[in-house]
């Protein structure tokens, strides 16, 4: 629905000039630069430099034993870390044969679907922001902190979480923890609401952002994307469905599509996305009552860590924490891929284990890195405003972009 | 449709390109097959465009260093197919020498970055890319950084004394 | 009810009908109650920031409601996450860009010292390219911890002696990382 004339090869314009986007714009929330030749507002054509914050994470990751590999995770897609550790500590418990007791499971899925809302909080309201609203920002806003809180209260730490150990978790939740989540359901949704009437079918959003990047299902396949931008094309590919882990298969849940893969349908889709990890989270709190109080950990007393004071007192667990902490543990030689649902992909670890104490290699699908690579060409033609928009609702995260 | 099993897997890629493609392993469940640069193109077409397999998706593509072996760098593809839910991992070995490889970003648009990794990391040639220049290091760098001697650490830094850390 | 302060007079002679004070204590007040920082946000540490300017914790009661992404209006270079090789000349630039007086702050590890990323790629503390004011450790700081960074740049600022950018010893610094 573009209501404006649209820019061809044989248009007589020829002067054109060079915008440099980046690396530190403001209009584009990261670091990323792009090289846009512009016939006054319409791009004619862009280049994407990426790079500028590359840490190594892939060689840092062959140098450290599994479980110091974590941190590192939490700084790929620092909106929502959690994901990506649970993703990582799932990953080398595959790897282990490792069967973690299903109140383990729905524990992860309650922070892993916290996550993806903090992170669609992020990217829907910052898209308010780039479209001129600034009101939904800030109302979600106060309600990511309230997920920080959930999070603080279970593993001490914000942003990068660092949240779970290889097996389960470091500590059980406590009752203030499970209040607070409660508390979050119950406060949250009514707010949701009304960001989506703030939004929904506000002229304004709308006009600026139906039919903007429109992309066919068959250009995003082909370029690899995945997660709700794929979905806000048609295509239902979400892996919680697909191959369900961390019993996900448990949970009765939608996977929202969108039609055209324009920018307000990538927004419809994170919307509903939100409301469908509302429920999941419900979900797992009433099974997790059903469960046993004290299991927060499989029993795998070779890869988890012993709390300290039956280190001091008791010989056996005092073996296991020395074997785990001096690498003494034996590991199997395989390779093997995984795949959870990140906030705004697949996130893959490609691990290839030599027995080791660190990985041979490792290797993460990083779905920003892969979803960003179309966005010089499908900005082609595009209005500079309209390229804006684009990006933010791409959710690319530098951090994982660069890895 | 549901899951095509290994063997039916397998024997379809047999079936179509004989000794070419083999079986190196199942880890947990993942078919991974060898092959090499001649057919790999073929394979990727064949297993994109078989009506029954589509494997329309491009998952990953890496690579991996064994500098022990006589064909040190591995290029590794994970495809999946969304309509069967089945993934495949195809490896491609090659010399030191001989790193060129033909390019993918002719079946998927989206193996173009995906390749420019690869050779910013490893220095692996695909032969018919686009683009192919250093993605995430600085274009001036002259080494492949993924490789195993490269070190971690920056070599160039002064101000970090071994007997700090021990050693 | 907001309950609103005034900040202090700094010390001076008042007698009816006037107030005298030195002109550094009167533009040191007025600077650093309303500094324009520059948010230099790469990637977790940002996200902290944008708590800190969000609703709940709101920069905006220090006087820094007003944020310039123009270096040249800037006087506070707010430096947020990890800065790679690639980086650095583009953050030296921007250092370059801004005005006189002008101040930096290092926000969590990576800034202050390539935290937990010792590698080829990463900066080992944005203290090779620039000079640094206060550095703010976490990994990332907590909003509060970026507030109270900012808050000692602001004690900074108070306390500067309005000719201290043109001290020998300022200039040296300057001089040491190749900037006139």
């Amino acid at each position: 629905m573009q209501n404006h004339p649209v820019y061809t090869d044989n248009d007589p314009q020829t002067e054109y000039s060079t915008l440099n986007l980046g690396p530190t714009h403001p209009a584009t929330h990261g670091v990323f630069q792009n090289v846009l030749q512009m016939d006054g507002e319409r791009i004619v054509s862009g280049v994407s430099t990426i790079g500028y914050i590359h840490r190594a994470f892939e060689k840092i990751a062959e140098h450290r034993p599994f479980y110091q590999i974590t941190p590192l995770t939490d700084r790929l897609n620092y909106c929502s870390s959690p994901i990506n550790n649970m993703g990582w500590h799932m990953t080398v418990e595959k790897l282990l044969n490792i069967q973690t007791p299903k109140r383990v499971d729905y524990m992860r899925v309650i922070i892993m679907e916290l996550a993806r809302i903090a992170d669609h909080i992020i990217c829907n309201g910052v898209l308010g922001v780039d479209t001129g609203a600034f009101t939904g920002f800030l109302y979600m806003m106060e309600h990511r902190e309230e997920i920080y809180e959930i999070y603080e209260e279970i593993c001490g730490s914000r942003l990068t979480t660092n949240i779970g150990r290889i097996g389960g978790f470091e500590r059980n939740f406590n009752k203030i923890a499970f209040d607070k989540i409660r508390k979050f359901l119950v406060r949250f949704p009514p707010v949701l609401r009304e960001f989506e009437a703030l939004f929904n079918r506000n002229r304004i959003f709308v006009d600026r952002t139906k039919g903007v990047a429109a992309v066919t299902a068959e250009q995003a396949l082909s370029y690899s994307w995945s997660g709700p931008i794929l979905r806000a094309t048609g295509v239902d590919y979400d892996v919680r469905a697909m191959e369900p882990y961390s019993s996900y298969e448990d949970f009765d849940f939608e996977v929202p599509v969108g039609e055209n893969g324009d920018v307000y349908n990538r927004f419809l889709v994170r919307n509903e996305e939100m409301w469908q990890s509302l429920r999941i989270i419900e979900q797992a709190l009433n099974k997790i009552e059903k469960e046993p109080t004290d299991i927060f950990h499989a029993d795998v007393p070779a890869f988890y860590l012993p709390p300290k004071e039956e280190v001091y007192n008791n010989m056996e667990a005092l073996i296991y924490h020395f074997k785990i902490v001096m690498g003494e543990v034996d590991t199997p030689t395989a390779e093997v891929y995984h795949a959870v649902e990140g906030a705004n992909g697949e996130l893959g670890f490609y691990l290839v284990n030599d027995g080791g104490r660190s990985p041979y290699r490792l290797h993460f699908r990083r779905p920003s890195f892969i979803n960003y690579q179309m966005y010089a060409p499908m900005s082609k033609g595009m209005l500079l405003s309209d390229a804006i928009i684009n990006m933010s609702s791409l959710n690319v995260i530098a951090g994982e972009l660069d890895a | 449709m549901g899951k095509i099993a290994n063997e039916t897997l397998l024997q379809k890629l047999t079936d179509k390109f004989g000794e070419q493609v083999a079986q190196t392993g199942a880890d947990y469940g993942l078919l991974t097959v060898e092959t090499n640069k001649e057919v790999i193109t073929d394979v990727l077409t064949f297993l994109k465009t078989d009506a029954a397999l589509q494997f329309i998706f491009l998952t990953d593509l890496t690579a991996i260093h064994y500098p022990d072996q006589e064909k040190q760098i591995g290029v590794i593809y994970h495809l999946h197919s969304l309509t069967t839910n089945t993934r495949i991992r195809i490896k491609v070995f090659l010399t030191l020498d001989d790193l060129h490889i033909p390019t993918a970003s002719t079946i998927w648009d989206g193996a173009n970055w995906m390749e420019r990794e690869t050779y910013d990391f490893f220095g692996v040639i695909f032969d018919g890319h686009p683009d192919l220049r250093r993605i995430l290091n600085v274009d001036d760098m002259t080494v492949f950084p993924m490789r195993k001697e490269f070190p971690l650490e920056d070599p160039n830094r002064i101000d970090k004394k071994d007997y700090f850390f021990g050693r | 009810m907001s309950d609103i302060q005034i900040v202090e007079a700094p010390a001076g002679v008042e007698g009816s009908g006037f107030f005298a004070t030195s002109m550094d204590k009167a533009i040191g007040l007025a600077r650093s109650n309303s500094l324009w920082p520059l948010p230099f946000a790469t990637s977790c540490c940002g996200i902290e920031f944008m708590a800190t300017m969000g609703s709940h914790y709101d920069l905006s009661r220090f006087g820094a409601e007003r944020l310039s992404f123009s270096p040249r209006q800037a006087d506070l270079l707010m430096v947020m996450g990890t800065i790679s090789k690639k980086m650095g000349p583009v953050l030296r630039q921007v250092y370059l860009q801004m005005a006189e007086p002008r101040w930096v702050m290092a926000v969590g590890a990576c800034a202050s010292s390539g935290g937990i990323f010792d590698t080829y790629s990463v900066l080992q503390g944005i203290d090779e390219v620039i000079p640094v004011d206060v550095y703010v450790p976490g990994c990332p700081p907590r909003p509060e911890a970026i507030i109270d960074g900012f808050m000692a740049i602001q004690q900074l600022v108070r306390t500067e002696s309005l000719r201290r950018r043109e001290e020998p010893k300022y200039q040296e610094l300057l001089a040491k990382y190749g900037i006139q």
